[in-house]
């Protein structure tokens, strides 16, 4: 058990357990922080999996961009001034049951599956590459979702729109 | 052992899980939203992986940042959905949306 | 010889048919064939007494059986048995019964059914030949039977009056009553020897097949047929008011021929009876000839006095038989039918003369009707035993035969001294009945000036009975022919059943000179009593009575049997059927209903239950299907997690079953 080992597991635990707030937690902005936790996390196991332009990428987008817009929807949507921001669950034990399904049939999936692994062992920093493959490569898909980013924030300024 | 890509997938896996659990089980629309990011970030971390450990190239990064792209998108348009049926309902509880209930 | 007997038979029953069926289209209403069938009767009957007599043998018998039922262990023979009793017998009942036939066709005429009763004649004439003819138990009962229907048929021949109805019917219960013993006697008879026949009874007896206590009973039960039959005391209540038939009925009837009867009946089976049951007979005719003599002092009806006067004197008969006096017996049957007919016919002419029965209208008449006296008074003076008429012979024998018997037999000398008491009284009665009729002042002028002697159809019987009242047999032959038979002659096996007859020659001698001492004093001195109180005037009978008042009360009443048997046998009988009905209404026809409601509720608890489950079915089946149509329904709740919850297990679960 090398230091790489345990700060992964460190961050797996700290990304599962946000995310494990965020499912269990009754109130929606203890739900909202577990999210914010697992998305830093997330950051982080890019990081070890030497996508440092993913992770950055990650927290701005994410964290600074997708988490204040759930946050604000929140804020728009309920009763700030009434106590009760609690949410209940629904179906829970068939839907536990139902997704320790999902997981099962997963994790023997990978565990029976053999992997053809090519071992990299360095550290290279990625965003010049990433740069020239969206140019070169995915070229279209990029332009594509960038108009598609466009459109949709359109269609949701306009879905959003008070009135009809 | 030595940390390899059966461990990251296994994680994405359960991240996965737990985002599912949330968007099945939560009454609230947001807290469903956010259930999806969970999911997102999950198969994001599948890429990424496998962009790592397989892939001899970045591929995989790029995808993920395509994910992102297009799960900012549609957290937009959901919440847009969302603050619309708030002004139906009064209310983002989905259980009292079931108008197409038979 | 058989031949004869069965044409004897057939003539009076053919007559009947025709008679009952097309006797009212007849000319004279076919009065002419009833009475030429039993003159025909008569005439082949003579014949038979001409072969029995020449025969002279005391064993003179012709028989002839036919087979009838066979089967297994059942074995029945029906036939003809002809002896010197059945002879007499023949010869008295076809004489009699041809002499009443002509009698009735004065006596009878311009009555509305006078057909029938010819027809009623002659179905009775064959019944009483049958009966004298037949050869075994079975057979007697038989015509026994019919014999009791012709009478009830001719008692109530009347029957618009209720009385002669009553009477009718009272002979018939009261007959039954002892038929119903003598059957279970019979019964006992046939179920230990197996046989109905008289010579094979006889036989049976003699070896000793049946003996003892069962035979005395079965012989006391048979006799009670003939207590019915020949109205003896208990079962003597029918024979007065009998008397409601016409007089040429109770002439044929009931002094010649049927309750003659029970005494051919018993002298027919005389060997079964034994001491025990002898001693019985004899002990039940003292009773009755005494009781029957003492209410016959006080009636008033002619006819009453007549019917009293037969009761009586089958008694006498009874005395004869069971005290061994078998000639005795027999022989007083064959003069008292002679003389008593004659008595009835007079009577009978006396009230076709007077139309009126009671001796109280009467008086004097000896005037107005002197052959019916003359013939009359022959009668009385034979059934009050004065020599040398008919009955003297015979009333001696008896009182002969019942004080050899007392002689015997000291402790039952009663039965002589009872007997000869009867005999006396006997002579007082009749003489007494002839005095109130013919002899003093007319008590009814009116009735007196409208009486004249009757037609010649109606005197002629009257003399030829008279003649016969004189003489019947030379009874030397009778006691040859007729003598008493010995049981010990039917052993088969010469057994060692020892009868105990004969050797008593000078008990005999004795006691028959006593007797007939006896009997005549006796008679004499009723006569005189009779003469003085009801011709001389001297005692009076108004003041006797008066003193007896109490005695003569129970007299007048007929001993009150009526009444006890009223309040007892047929109180009881009503009260038996009065119960019955009720049961049969409540019980049965509750059962009835009750079956019915019960059967009412079901049918409804049927139905009810049949609709509630058939609704209830078809309910349940749309309930079921709402049901899970309801729970079907809830799948669509509308809520898009649940459908994405559904959607998640359904790839789970396919998963699953890919991977393992």
């Amino acid at each position: 058990m090398n230091l790489f080992d345990i700060i992964f597991y460190a961050f797996a635990a700290f990304t599962l357990a946000s995310a494990a707030l965020m499912v269990v937690s009754k109130n929606i902005i203890h739900s909202a922080v577990g999210l914010l936790f697992s998305l830093f996390g997330v950051a982080g196991i890019y990081v070890l999996l030497a996508a440092d332009f993913l992770a950055v990428v990650q927290i701005l987008v994410y964290v600074g961009g997708i988490l204040i817009l759930l946050l604000f929807g929140v804020m728009l949507t309920q009763r700030i001034t009434s106590v009760d921001m609690r949410t209940g669950t629904l179906q829970l034990v068939p839907a536990i049951l139902a997704v320790a399904g999902v997981f099962v049939i997963l994790f023997r999936v990978i565990s029976k599956t053999s992997w053809e692994i090519i071992p990299k062992s360095d550290f290279n920093p990625t965003a010049e590459r990433i740069g020239h493959l969206l140019m070169k490569e995915f070229l279209i898909p990029f332009e594509i979702v960038s108009v598609f980013l466009l459109v949709a924030l359109v269609g949701a300024a306009f879905i959003a729109r008070k009135g009809t | 052992m030595t940390v390899g890509l059966e461990h990251y997938l296994v994680l994405s896996a359960a991240l996965f899980s737990l985002g599912l659990l949330a968007v099945i089980t939560k009454k609230n629309a947001v807290t469903v939203l956010m259930g999806i990011e969970l999911i997102l970030n999950a198969a994001n971390i599948n890429f990424v992986a496998f962009a790592r450990f397989i892939d001899t190239d970045l591929d995989g990064q790029v995808f993920a940042i395509f994910v992102i792209v297009t799960a900012a998108a549609s957290a937009a348009v959901a919440l847009a959905i969302v603050l619309n049926l708030y002004e139906h309902l009064r209310s983002i509880n989905l259980e009292e949306a079931d108008s197409l209930a038979g | 010889m058989i031949t004869n007997a069965i044409l004897i038979l057939l003539l009076p029953l053919i007559a009947f048919v025709i008679q009952i069926f097309v006797g009212k289209r007849l000319p004279r209403k076919g009065d002419w064939l009833s009475t030429g069938a039993m003159f025909l009767a008569f005439f082949l009957a003579v014949p038979i007494l001409i072969q029995a007599i020449s025969t002279y043998d005391a064993n003179f018998k012709i028989t002839q059986s036919w087979e009838w039922i066979n089967f297994g262990p059942v074995n029945v023979a029906f036939g003809i048995h002809i002896d010197n009793l059945t002879a007499i017998m023949l010869i008295v009942v076809t004489f009699i019964s041809s002499l009443i036939h002509l009698y009735s066709i004065g006596y009878m005429q311009g009555d509305p059914r006078y057909s029938r009763y010819f027809a009623y004649l002659s179905i009775f004439s064959f019944s009483m030949l049958g009966l004298i003819l037949v050869d075994g138990f079975f057979g007697i009962y038989i015509f026994w039977e019919l014999v009791g229907l012709s009478s009830y048929l001719l008692i109530g021949f009347w029957f618009e009056k209720n009385s002669a109805a009553n009477a009718a019917k009272k002979a018939f219960i009261t007959n039954r009553i002892g038929d119903v013993a003598m059957f279970a006697g019979i019964l006992i008879i046939f179920t230990t020897l197996g046989v109905f026949n008289f010579e094979e009874v006889f036989t049976g007896i003699a070896d000793g097949k049946l003996s003892g206590g069962l035979l005395t009973a079965a012989g006391i039960l048979i006799f009670m047929g003939a207590v019915g039959k020949s109205a003896q005391f208990p079962l003597h209540v029918w024979l007065p008011d009998a008397m409601e038939g016409p007089t040429p009925v109770s002439a044929l009837i009931h002094a010649a021929t049927m309750v003659a009867a029970g005494v051919y009946m018993v002298g027919r089976t005389f060997v079964i009876y034994t001491a025990d049951a002898l001693l019985v007979i004899a002990y039940i005719g003292t009773i009755t000839a005494f009781m029957a003599a003492t209410i016959a002092i006080v009636q008033k009806d002619i006819k009453r006095v007549l019917a009293y006067s037969t009761v009586s004197q089958l008694g006498f008969m009874m005395v004869g038989l069971g005290t061994g006096g078998y000639t005795a017996g027999l022989f007083h049957l064959t003069t008292h039918a002679f003389f008593k007919a004659l008595l009835f016919l007079g009577s009978g002419s006396v009230i076709h003369a007077v139309h009126s029965q009671e001796m109280d209208d009467m008086g004097g008449l000896r005037k107005k009707m002197p052959i019916t006296f003359w013939t009359f008074l022959i009668g009385t003076l034979a059934i009050s035993g004065v020599p040398p008429l008919s009955g003297f012979w015979s009333k001696d024998l008896i009182l002969a035969s019942a004080l050899e018997f007392g002689m015997l037999h000291p402790s039952h000398m009663v039965i002589f001294a009872v007997t000869l008491i009867a005999a006396g009284m006997t002579a007082f009665y009749m003489l007494r009945a002839v005095y109130l009729t013919f002899a003093g002042e007319p008590r009814d002028k009116e009735k007196f000036d409208h009486a004249h002697e009757s037609p010649l159809v109606m005197t002629i019987p009257l003399c030829v009975l008279a003649v016969f009242a004189i003489g019947t047999i030379w009874w030397g032959w009778l006691e040859h022919l007729l003598a008493k038979p010995e049981l010990s002659s039917f052993a088969s096996r010469g057994s060692q059943i020892v009868e105990t007859g004969g050797g008593h020659a000078d008990v005999t001698h004795t006691a028959h000179n006593i007797a007939m001492f006896s009997s005549i004093a006796i008679a004499g001195l009723g006569i005189l009593l009779s003469t003085l109180v009801y011709h001389w005037k001297k005692i009076s009978a108004e003041a006797w009575g008066r003193r007896l008042k109490p005695i003569y009360t129970l007299l007048w009443n007929k001993y009150y049997f009526d009444e006890f048997y009223g309040a007892t046998v047929i109180a009881g009988t009503l009260l038996i059927s009065k119960i019955s009905s009720l049961f049969d209404m409540k019980v049965i026809d509750g059962f009835v209903n009750g079956v019915a409601r019960i059967t009412v509720s079901f049918a409804f608890g049927n139905g009810r239950f049949d609709l509630k489950i058939v609704d209830g079915m078809v309910n349940l089946v749309g309930k079921i299907v709402t049901f899970f149509g309801a729970q079907l329904r809830m799948v669509q709740t509308g809520r898009v997690q649940n459908y994405i919850l559904i959607a998640l297990g359904a790839v789970v679960l396919v998963l699953i079953f890919q991977q393992f």
